[in-house]
């Protein structure tokens, strides 16, 4: 597997990092900014999301609408989101339009306008898109789940609250981005199809001299068991649990994250074979790794008709409890087949591989190697594998259902 | 990248975009059956089908089936719409035989009695969810409204109706009608050993018979209908309304597409500056749908119930702005570059352009590189696009909107 993997520093000390994959027509980046939920001051919950919403609304040379018109003459494929510790912005084109497409980018980073005259629209979208998860059940159920498990500042939702929404003004923006917007801790990373020479000389120019307060860091994040039922007037409950697992700077992730494999990577996975082929109880029901800083949870949905709600829930829990009996040698044989192959499809992708190297810089500070992380997975043992869920079972659990009935489920305090 | 195209002996055909530089390939079988093949009181067998089509053959168990798929390591599914089913998956180039073995033994599924009632839970939990989510099947009821007793009016999934009453005879003879060789195409993409494919190919569907399968290909005579639905637990109103747009096998597709993103693409379009980004609604958009005889030219609005009137007659007024604000050269170009980049970069995967061909094949029987895709969008002219602006003012057309409270 050919890999060359470039990391740099700026003259202000913020990361660039670079992918080469010369076989692909595109190049695509990701700019990771340390600006998450998590700083938004408690009575203005869902500024990051209207500062990242009037960044884009007017920035450097181009007004609101020439953003959206340069990008699409360009033809860059881009999202922006937040999440509790980010700010992330991610752009994908033909690499021969690479310096035009990083030049928006910057300005939306750095030379936001913040026209007074569209806070109000930016507000009505906010607002609109927070009413619309309503209408989301499954959706929904995570939001609570994450708010019931990571508490007021961790458990925080991108979307916001109504009052915060409703009360944050165009200072609060500004101070927002003045304040977390900031090259320390800032990653830029890029794959594709690009020369790492003239992409360094682009990136000094354009993010070199940008400079911002000392970045702090975050306390340590606890998750907090418990359970919760919002009454809702569907056919389906959707159920979401979420138990404690090691989190990604681990280093034991790959034994949890393993585990979370045999439960539900694949059509043969347990979870799947359970709860979907055996008893035809649901449509969908799945298992994922999840870290926030230094705390790690396995989070896991399934939805279902109301009358079958008690059973689905109780045989996912049976079916992650069965852990503890081992795992068999063929289960592991799959779930290496599968990880080897997603390795190498990684490779077609150079959005997916950006997104990646930027993710693992901010967990990790480095980036790790497909060979690195082939080893690391090859080196899993059935024993391994239990002696990992023997040392880390599932505790501290979470529930939140969303349905007409509540479901009784006594490991919540276990 | 290379085209290749043979015929076995059955009348399987066997095609083929090979990329020798690519990392993976994908195959996938492609049926030409959907829900528009069914029989009104079958509605949703196919399908049902294809959720069968996972459980087992002959000499394996659906465990089998669903343990290899993972052996191989492939990324692999399946997916009905109103004309096609198709099964595909990914491997890596080692697996490539490996991986045809188990995609052509699928053809030829158990359909077991036991199977199939579990199976049928797991539809009835897929229809329940989509029931629950927006927009509340309001899809359904347009294509309903607008096709009526066209065989596009069935709903994919069937009803929980029909779906509890299918019996597992009537789906094995659909079964043998429909996953004829002759009614079946074999694609891949990426690395592939093209000779390779269609000698295992050849091995291991040579008992499988032609079975003439028609589709009924039906002009449909469009119907003009206005329908609310209420859905109380909703707290959004969603308003979707089809009109008539060019079929799959129309060049005019390309115009219509252009004009769905001028109009209504999720951003930088007339509907975007106009009701998405100052507030007014969560979503806002326009786009076609293409069947083989027929297309739609569709737009769909969402957002908060008080606010609804006046947005709809905002989408009505821009729809119907044909002569009084014509498209500029500026909208067509951008356009033109979003399609044609989109396209390019969703074309690296191999898994992606399986469908591109795929599609291309069974229905037009026709093979395009995306720089032949991408020259029929850059030929469209500013008065080809303008005249179908135009003609948009005067349709027929079926408006369902669903919502909280009654009568919008």
């Amino acid at each position: 597997m050919q890999q060359k993997v470039f990391e740099h520093r700026l003259s202000n000390g913020m990361v660039v990092l670079g992918e080469s994959m010369p076989w692909l027509e595109s190049v695509a980046f990701s700019l990771l900014l340390p600006a998450g939920t998590r700083n938004e001051p408690s009575d203005r919950l869902g500024l990051a999301g209207m500062t990242l919403e009037m960044c884009q609304r007017g920035a450097g040379p181009y007004s609101s609408r020439d953003v959206v018109e340069r990008l699409d003459f360009l033809g860059v494929d881009r999202s922006s989101s937040v999440t509790t510790f980010h700010t992330s912005m991610s752009m994908a084109a033909m690499s021969r339009v690479l310096e035009p497409t990083l030049e928006v980018a910057a300005a939306i980073v750095l030379e936001p306008h913040f026209p007074e005259d569209e806070l109000e629209e930016a507000r009505q979208s906010a607002l609109l898109e927070l009413a619309s998860i309503d209408d989301d059940p499954a959706q929904k159920c995570f939001k609570e789940l994450k708010r019931l498990r990571f508490g007021d500042v961790f458990g925080r939702s991108s979307l916001g609250s109504e009052s915060g929404l409703k009360e944050t003004t165009l200072e609060d923006c500004k101070e927002f981005h003045r304040n977390h917007y900031n090259p320390d801790r800032s990653i830029l990373s890029l794959a594709g199809n690009f020369d790492w020479d003239r992409f360094l000389v682009i990136a000094e120019g354009l993010f070199g001299s940008w400079k911002g307060p000392a970045y702090i860091g975050p306390t340590s994040v606890l998750s907090i068991p418990g359970n919760s039922h919002l009454p809702h007037d569907s056919q389906q409950t959707h159920i979401a649990l979420a138990y404690d697992a090691v989190p990604y700077n681990h280093p034991e992730y790959y034994q949890g994250r393993g585990l979370v494999g045999i439960l539900s990577d694949g059509m043969s996975s347990r979870l799947f074979a359970e709860v979907r082929e055996k008893r035809g109880l649901v449509y969908s029901v799945s298992a994922s790794a999840h870290s926030l800083h230094d705390c790690g949870s396995v989070l896991c949905y399934a939805g279902t008709t109301a009358p079958r709600a008690q059973e689905t829930l109780d045989v996912t829990v049976q079916t992650i409890r069965s852990l503890e009996n081992g795992i068999d040698p063929a289960e592991l044989k799959r779930l290496k087949a599968r990880v080897r192959t997603a390795l190498v499809m990684e490779q077609e992708s150079s959005s997916s591989r950006s997104s990646q190297m930027a993710h693992d810089w901010a967990y990790l500070g480095r980036v790790p190697s497909r060979q690195e992380l082939l080893q690391t997975i090859e080196a899993l043992t059935c024993e391994s594998l239990l002696n990992h869920y023997q040392n880390h079972p599932p505790r501290r659990w979470s529930l939140v259902t969303i349905g007409p009935d509540s479901l009784e489920f006594s490991d919540a305090v276990s | 990248m290379q085209f290749r195209s043979e015929k076995l002996s059955n009348g399987l055909e066997v095609i083929a975009e090979v990329n020798p530089e690519a990392f993976s390939l994908s195959l996938g079988y492609f049926v030409k059956t959907g829900s528009r093949d069914e029989a009104p009181e079958m509605a949703g067998v196919s399908h049902f089908l294809e959720h069968m089509m996972f459980k087992g053959t002959a000499r394996r168990t659906a465990e089998d089936v669903n343990q290899e798929l993972d052996d191989l390591g492939s990324q692999s599914n399946a997916y009905t719409s109103e004309e096609q089913t198709v099964y595909y998956m990914s491997v890596l180039p080692e697996f490539q035989h490996a991986a045809l073995d188990l995609l052509s033994d699928m053809m030829r599924p158990a359909l077991r009695d036991e199977d199939f009632q579990t199976e049928r839970q797991v539809i009835l939990e897929e229809i329940a969810m989509y029931d629950d989510q927006p927009p509340y099947g309001a899809m359904e009821r347009a294509m309903e409204g607008y096709f009526r007793d066209h065989p596009l009016a069935r709903r994919v999934l069937g009803t929980r109706e029909t779906v509890s009453e299918l019996d597992p005879k009537a789906m094995r003879a659909y079964h043998q009608a429909r996953y004829a060789p002759d009614n079946l195409t074999l694609v891949a993409s990426g690395a592939v050993d093209f000779e390779q494919l269609l000698k295992s190919a050849e091995a291991m569907t040579t008992q499988w018979k032609p079975s003439q399968a028609k589709r009924q290909l039906v002009t449909p005579t469009y119907c003009s209908d206005k329908l609310s639905m209420v859905h109380p637990p909703a707290t959004q109103q969603y308003t979707l309304q089809y009109s008539p747009g060019p079929s799959y096998c129309d060049d005019a597709r390309y115009i219509a597409r252009i004009l769905g993103t001028i109009i209504g693409d999720d951003s930088g379009s007339r509907l975007f500056w106009e009701l998405v980004d100052t507030g007014m609604a969560e979503t806002a958009a326009t786009f076609t749908q293409e069947f083989q005889e027929c297309g739609l030219f569709c737009a769909f609005l969402a957002c908060a119930p008080e606010q609804h009137d006046e947005n709809w007659e905002i989408i009505q007024d821009i729809l119907g702005q044909g002569r009084d604000v014509p498209i500029t050269e500026l909208e067509l170009e951008l356009a033109k570059n979003k399609i044609c980049s989109g396209m390019i970069l969703g074309s690296e995967r191999p898994s992606n352009r399986l469908f591109s061909i795929g599609n291309a094949w069974t229905i037009r029987r026709k093979y395009e590189t995306i720089q032949d895709a991408s020259e029929h969008y850059r030929q469209v002219t500013l008065e080809e696009v303008q005249r179908a602006f135009e003609a948009l003012a005067n349709t027929t057309s079926v408006l369902v909107s669903v919502g909280p409270e009654a009568e919008i």
